[in-house]
């Protein structure tokens, strides 16, 4: 096998161990610890998938970062704890995933704005934004890069069993930070968020609806034709992110129905949105990893 | 009459619930005359801005004719002894809006979420009570749980902060005897001093029944709207439920024939259509379906061809709550490829 790049996860809960089970497939990242605070039901798994654990937290990562050569950590804890683990792994030429609301680092869209990010200095935080901004955000910038968008909005209707304590004690937090996203990295010149969380048994599926209201008439051909592009582009890494209805043009407003089902890892099916927060993240691991390692076989060469 | 010594507060809905047939274009002018003419007839709490509450301007449920705070400052500056409060879904609007509200002078806010999902408004429940706000906790969709399972969540909400916890029968389901159980049950085990209230929807023609129902079973507040003017078949008819407890004695300190006249010479010529129980606000309430998706799916089954009582009994079967609006488009459009 190819040199992987060596990576640590933060927070075995439910999040953490289903990006290890994707991580342990890639051929890019190469999932070496799994971080937690106490011995719990995700540390005892990911000791059975073979990693080295900490149950002390991150401090019980520091003294082996160097010696297992890790360069990429994720952070699926809670934004208050991350702003703590960014403190201690600055210094580390450490690229940081952040998968909390935290937002200390740049937002991060893969299919969106990851090259762009790559391109430059890449920095050594980035942001997964929110699973409704994962999931709405590459559409609103498939219409934006065809034309100006004076107003994005999304709405975001997940299964109640998919949300947890951390999301529901700070829904404003998805709404605020989603909403900001679709301005700065969908392009739309004002940004609007809504979340309903649907209690229905069996759990419905995750689903989107995106509303982008563009300044001049909709380019209706140049607008079906970027948005069938960006779906292509982000089930390369969630296979089951799916067009539903749309591009629908109503006057200015082109209304978009996404479905969003995750490939059951550790999750089930109907929470998408988890699922595509886990791969998005994997998929800028990845991409840091085959721009890096492409340098350091070029430097070899 | 015994049984009924404790004051009933009457709280209207025209100018917020009454938002979603007028398809939020309510102006403030309008706005201004009702308000000021519920509270000549002594209504002690309105309610006003966007039919989905704070921050509900968009193209999901429309956009208003003012902005929360144009309506809200607008009202307020106008009366003197009424309250007015405002809604707040969790989801839509947030924190900000909350203080914003506050800073125009709302002397009460209700923080409203599907009857599942309280433990979505703590922050918000807990910012208005820290405030000092008249706090309310809004359980929409209530026909779906059993009293037992209503009581978990209006605990929640009690223990955040709400001095009041309403059951709210967003989709005009309910019967008197639902209506009664669950009122009984959250009096019997909430804390004495959180008040209870009902807020009805008449597409089954039981809002003055339900809100009987409710005032029998404990609960002080009732949501009315004068003229019925609220989403689906409308609220509960405010002058109908307030001749009704002046007949059996119960004090509400609203007069009534003032009421009646605001129905009649101000809410009722701002209509849009009559407000009734049609066929399909007859199927909203039959099927459990949410009020406000009526006037969407009339909207969606014109657009589309297909008819829009299929559309809501399409919702009902797809568990569809408050918010999803949607939805409905994306109904109306499957509907139309099947053929149906």
């Amino acid at each position: 096998m190819t040199k992987r790049l060596r990576a640590a996860i933060i927070g075995p809960g439910n999040i953490g161990t289903d990006l290890l089970i994707k991580a342990l497939r890639s051929k890019y990242i190469e999932p070496i610890w799994m971080v937690g605070i106490e011995e719990s039901a995700g540390i005892q798994r990911a000791t059975e998938l073979g990693l080295k654990v900490s149950t002390s937290g991150i401090d019980g990562l520091l003294p082996y970062l160097q010696e297992d050569d890790i360069r990429i950590v994720f952070d699926a804890t809670s934004a208050y704890v991350h702003k703590i683990h960014m403190e201690k792994l600055q210094d580390k030429n450490i690229l940081m995933i952040d998968l909390t609301p935290a937002a200390l680092g740049p937002f991060c869209v893969p299919p969106v704005n990851l090259d762009d990010l790559l391109s430059q200095q890449m920095p050594n935080n980035v942001n997964m934004v929110t699973c409704g901004g994962q999931a709405t955000i590459p559409i609103v910038a498939a219409v934006s890069r065809v034309q100006a968008v004076e107003y994005g909005e999304i709405v975001a209707t997940v299964a109640s069993k998919s949300v947890g304590p951390g999301t529901r004690e700070n829904i404003d937090e998805f709404t605020r930070t989603t909403s900001k996203a679709i301005e700065t990295v969908g392009g739309a010149a004002q940004g609007k968020a809504i979340i309903v969380i649907n209690p229905a048994e069996p759990p419905l599926i995750m689903r989107d609806t995106i509303h982008c209201v563009t300044r001049d008439s909709p380019d209706q051909t140049a607008i079906i034709e970027s948005v069938a592009g960006m779906i292509r582009e982000v089930q390369k890494y969630v296979p089951g992110y799916t067009l539903r209805h749309g591009p629908v043009f109503d006057n200015n407003t082109v209304s978009i129905y996404m479905e969003v089902e995750g490939l059951g890892d550790f999750l089930p099916k109907y929470s998408g949105n988890l699922d595509i927060m886990t791969a998005a993240a994997l998929r800028t691991a990845e991409m840091f990893a085959e721009t890096k390692l492409s340098a350091d076989s070029a430097r070899v060469v | 009459m015994t049984t009924f010594k404790k004051k009933i507060t009457l709280h209207d809905m025209c100018l917020r619930d009454g938002m979603h047939p007028k398809q939020h274009k309510i102006t403030l002018d309008e706005m201004i005359d009702i308000a000021t003419a519920l509270e000549n007839a002594g209504v002690p709490i309105i309610e006003v801005t966007h039919g989905d509450g704070l921050g509900g301007a968009s193209v999901q449920y429309g956009f208003p004719a003012h902005s929360d705070e144009e309506y809200l400052t607008g009202v307020i500056e106008s009366l003197t002894t009424t309250r007015v409060s405002a809604l707040l879904l969790p989801g839509i609007g947030t924190l900000d809006h909350l203080k914003m509200a506050a800073g125009c002078g709302i002397g009460t806010i209700r923080v409203a979420t599907h009857c599942t999902e309280a433990d979505v408004s703590k922050q918000h429940i807990d910012m208005a009570a820290n405030m000092g706000l008249d706090t309310v906790g809004f359980l929409m969709m209530a026909h779906l749980l059993t009293p037992k399972e209503l009581l978990v969540q209006a605990k929640l909400m009690e223990s955040y902060g709400a001095n009041c916890i309403y059951c709210t029968d967003s989709a005009g389901y309910m019967l008197p005897k639902d209506v009664g159980d669950l009122v009984r049950l959250l009096r019997e085990e909430l804390k004495p001093e959180t008040e209870l209230g009902f807020h009805g929807h008449h597409n089954m023609a039981m809002g003055v029944a339900n809100s009987l129902a409710a005032v029998e079973a404990g609960a002080n507040r009732i949501d009315g709207s004068a003229a019925g003017l609220g989403a689906g078949a409308g609220n509960t008819p405010l002058e109908v439920f307030a001749a009704v407890l002046d007949r059996m004695g119960i004090d509400h300190g609203v007069d009534i024939f003032k009421l009646m006249d605001v129905a009649e010479d101000h809410v009722v010529p701002i209509m849009d259509e009559p407000i009734r129980v049609d066929r399909d606000s007859l199927t909203l309430g039959y099927a459990g379906v949410y009020s406000s998706f009526l006037l969407f799916a009339k909207r969606a089954a014109k657009k589309y061809g297909v008819s829009s009582q299929d559309i809501l009994l399409e919702m009902a079967r797809r568990k569809a709550i408050g918010g999803q609006e949607d939805m409905i488009e994306e109904v109306a459009m499957e509907l139309r490829l099947s053929g149906a």
